[in-house]
């Protein structure tokens, strides 16, 4: 037996990390002064920080709240001895504004509770393994209440259009049996298109005359604020993901037409700056329009920004897709799975699990984009800070509002961040 | 390579071939653009057949048994399965694609869903069968395949052979009559392919309808009934496998052998 020969007669018990492994000790020493470079780096932005806290916190905390004007705040800041502080009066004053445009003040439990309402029907779609999944009811109908609770109106409005997707079914239903799936997808569509454009005014009319039952309109005009960017926001990032799958799988598809009006519509609106979109959608349709139509304006924002964000929805979805593996659809069709149903309960799933990163970053994307709608005379926080900064009572003040406006769009981009981490995290299934 | 797949006694008695045809494949060509991938293939398999198809890489093996459940289309002859010819008519190639079991040499489970909803998804959508009683099947079938314990678990969560293992148990929940298997120990260790063959062997005494590309000759010997040589896209040779082995006829055949056998 060779001298190297060995055998162990006794197990070891485990034992302590030595201290100097763990606790807040190591935690700083590995994380900030590991080596010389990081420690210059550690103390420079702890200096910087530290400069621009001694600069920012007193700006923050200026007695101003009550000030009325710009001259009223600066005599209460001389007042105080509290100078370069900031003037929040304008924030106090306009807050309301800011938040709700002209909406009618005696009103605004309505965008209220149709805000708290949206926080119900986002619940089970967001949280699907937290929420009672009946609430998806509520959700499914809540498109069609939202738009009521905002511009008001006869109930039968919002019922009439949501009777638009009975009817296309219904013929879908009907007709796909009569003569063929493909022919009775067509055919429910124009069912529910001429509905909606043709016939459902009738239907209103008709049923608001016998049972006048609404609520108080409000115009588009009066619409403004965080409420306006919400709205539009919402919508755009409801519609826009559906409308990006569609999109992604017509530019899949083996149907030529299909392939190529998806390719066409998604190069065609990327090729094109939103705001050239939005002008179109403020001036050009109106020339185009029948005269005497009334087409809203924000209804016309709402779909330019809808094709917009669907545009880069779909490229988005498409990378997802790219990234699956083609034995999960020969897995699929081997089982027997048919194309809706495969893309249904395999691939989607997986493809927009893959896309999450990408799909928040379009959603994050088209929600700042609304206020580019200020461009176009829509009162959206920025259109209105021009006004503000208009009033010679607060001429001259930028900080305070910009920086209102900015924390506020970055609570909910933020939250958006976070949610998708989390959706990440909690999709994440082992590794492949 | 291994020259026997398990130690254990294979129950031959069981594995009959009846009259009753299950494939029939009649002058089937394909090309992949201009390249002649299958040339004149001419098969017929009765139920209860273990077949085994060897051959070189490129020689089309895999194309053949996935124009057998239409994953790939062909351009002439005919292909039957149970009575039905695929076309390109879809309720035929639903209808046969439900017939037919497919397992994939890279498992290709669906990595967003449990072993247990893996099994049950194709029951559950297609064959409408209800939760319930699309969970019992495949727990019996998960347990056949010896990992119930695992059901809960996503498959990104298991060895490479209980994947596998888990993809025969999701072709077998559709109930299909005919089971197509792509090499499917090619991606495995040694060890995990037992595993796998332990339960092929099973479904063979079970008396399934099975065609194999493999390149487990221990596996072609024990089990099956016939073994089909192919090279350059078309049948070269084909005999039970005690003739097959020590007894080859084509140059192409023996070659093949030498090389995989040999030494
Ligand atoms: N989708 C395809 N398009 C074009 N050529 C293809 C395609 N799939 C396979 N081929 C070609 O067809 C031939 C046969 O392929 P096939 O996969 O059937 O071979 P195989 O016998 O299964 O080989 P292996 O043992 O490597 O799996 C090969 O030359 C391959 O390059
Ligand atoms: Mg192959």
């Amino acid at each position: 037996m060779s001298d190297k020969a060995y055998v162990r007669t006794e197990m070891l018990e485990p034992r302590d990390p030595p201290p100097s492994s763990v606790g807040p000790i190591h935690w700083i020493r590995e994380n900030l002064f590991a080596t010389w470079f990081d420690a210059i780096l550690t103390i420079l932005s702890a200096a910087a920080i530290i400069g621009l806290l001694i600069e920012v916190v007193p700006w923050l905390l200026s007695p101003t709240w009550g000030g009325t004007s710009l001259d009223n705040c600066r005599k209460i800041l001389a007042a105080a001895n509290h100078d370069g502080g900031a003037c929040w009066g304008v924030i106090s004053e306009r807050w309301l504004q800011m938040l709700f445009g002209f909406y009618p003040a005696e009103l605004y439990w309505r965008p209220i509770a149709a805000f708290v309402l949206l926080g119900v029907a986002l619940a089970p779609v967001l949280f699907s393994d937290k929420v009672p999944g009946k609430l998806l009811y509520f959700t499914a109908a809540y498109p069609f209440f939202f738009p009521w609770l905002l511009w008001g109106g006869t109930i039968w409005g919002p019922l009439a259009a949501a009777a638009g997707f009975f009817i296309g079914y219904g013929v879908y239903v009907v007709a796909s049996r009569m003569v063929g799936n493909l022919t009775g997808v067509i055919a429910g569509i124009l069912a529910a298109i001429i509905w909606w454009l043709v016939l459902s005014g009738y239907a209103v009319d008709a049923l608001a005359g016998i049972a006048p039952i609404g609520i108080e309109p409000v115009e588009s005009r009066k619409f403004g604020g965080f409420m306006l960017s919400i709205t539009i926001g919402v919508v755009a990032i409801g519609a826009s993901l559906p409308l990006g799958i569609v999109l992604a799988l017509g530019r899949q598809s083996d149907l030529m037409i299909v392939k190529y009006l998806s390719v066409w519509f998604i190069e065609f609106i990327r090729g094109v700056p939103l705001i050239t979109l939005l002008f179109v959608a403020s001036t050009l349709l109106n020339i185009f329009m029948p005269p005497g139509t009334d087409f809203d304006i924000i209804l016309r924002v709402l779909i330019m920004v809808t094709l917009f964000a669907s545009a880069y929805m779909a490229e988005v979805i498409r990378g997802g897709l790219a990234a699956l593996p083609k034995g999960q659809y020969e897995a699929a069709d081997a089982l027997g799975l048919d194309y809706w149903k495969a893309q249904r309960l395999v691939i989607m799933p997986q493809a927009l699990k893959i896309s999450i990163p990408g799909i928040v970053s379009t959603f994050i994307g088209v929600f700042k984009d609304t206020t580019l709608v200020s461009i176009i005379g829509l009162l959206d926080p920025l259109g209105l800070s021009n006004a503000i900064r208009a009033d010679s009572a607060w001429n001259g003040i930028v900080w305070e509002l910009y920086g209102f406006i900015a924390l506020i769009f970055f609570v909910f981009t933020f939250s958006m961040s976070r949610y998708s981490m989390y959706l990440e995290r909690k999709l994440h299934t082992g590794h492949r | 390579m291994s020259q026997l797949a398990v130690d254990r006694e294979i129950d031959r008695s069981k594995m009959k071939v009846s009259d009753e045809v299950a494939i029939e494949i009649i002058g089937m060509n394909k090309w992949f653009g201009s390249f002649h991938v299958l040339r004149d293939i001419n098969l017929t398999v009765n139920r209860g057949e273990r077949i085994v198809i060897a051959g070189p890489s490129g020689s089309g093996k895999s194309t053949l048994i996935r124009c057998i459940n239409a994953l790939e289309e062909h351009q002439e002859g005919k292909i039957i399965v149970e009575g039905t010819e695929l076309s390109s008519d879809l309720k035929n190639i639903d209808k046969i694609r439900s017939e037919v079991g497919m397992v994939f040499q890279h498992f290709n489970l669906f990595p967003h869903l449990t072993v247990l909803e893996n099994c049950t998804l194709a029951p559950i959508w297609v064959r409408k069968t209800p939760r319930k009683e699309a969970e019992e099947r495949a727990m019996h079938f998960l347990e056949k395949v010896k990992i119930p314990e695992q059901a809960n678990k996503y498959p990104g969560q298991l060895s490479g052979g209980q994947q596998q293992r888990v993809a025969i148990a999701r072709s077998l929940c559709m109930m299909p009559k005919i089971m197509l298997f792509d090499e499917p120990t090619s991606a495995l260790d040694p060890e995990m392919i037992k595993e796998v063959l332990d339960t092929m062997i099973e479904l063979a005494e079970e008396g399934m309808t099975m065609l194999c590309v493999t390149h487990e000759m221990g596996f072609a010997r024990q089990v099956a009934n016939r073994v089909i040589f192919m090279d350059a896209g078309q049948i070269v040779e084909q005999n039970e496998p005690e003739e097959f082995f020590n007894n080859p006829q084509s140059d192409r055949t023996k070659l093949f052998l030498s090389q995989i056998l040999g030494h």
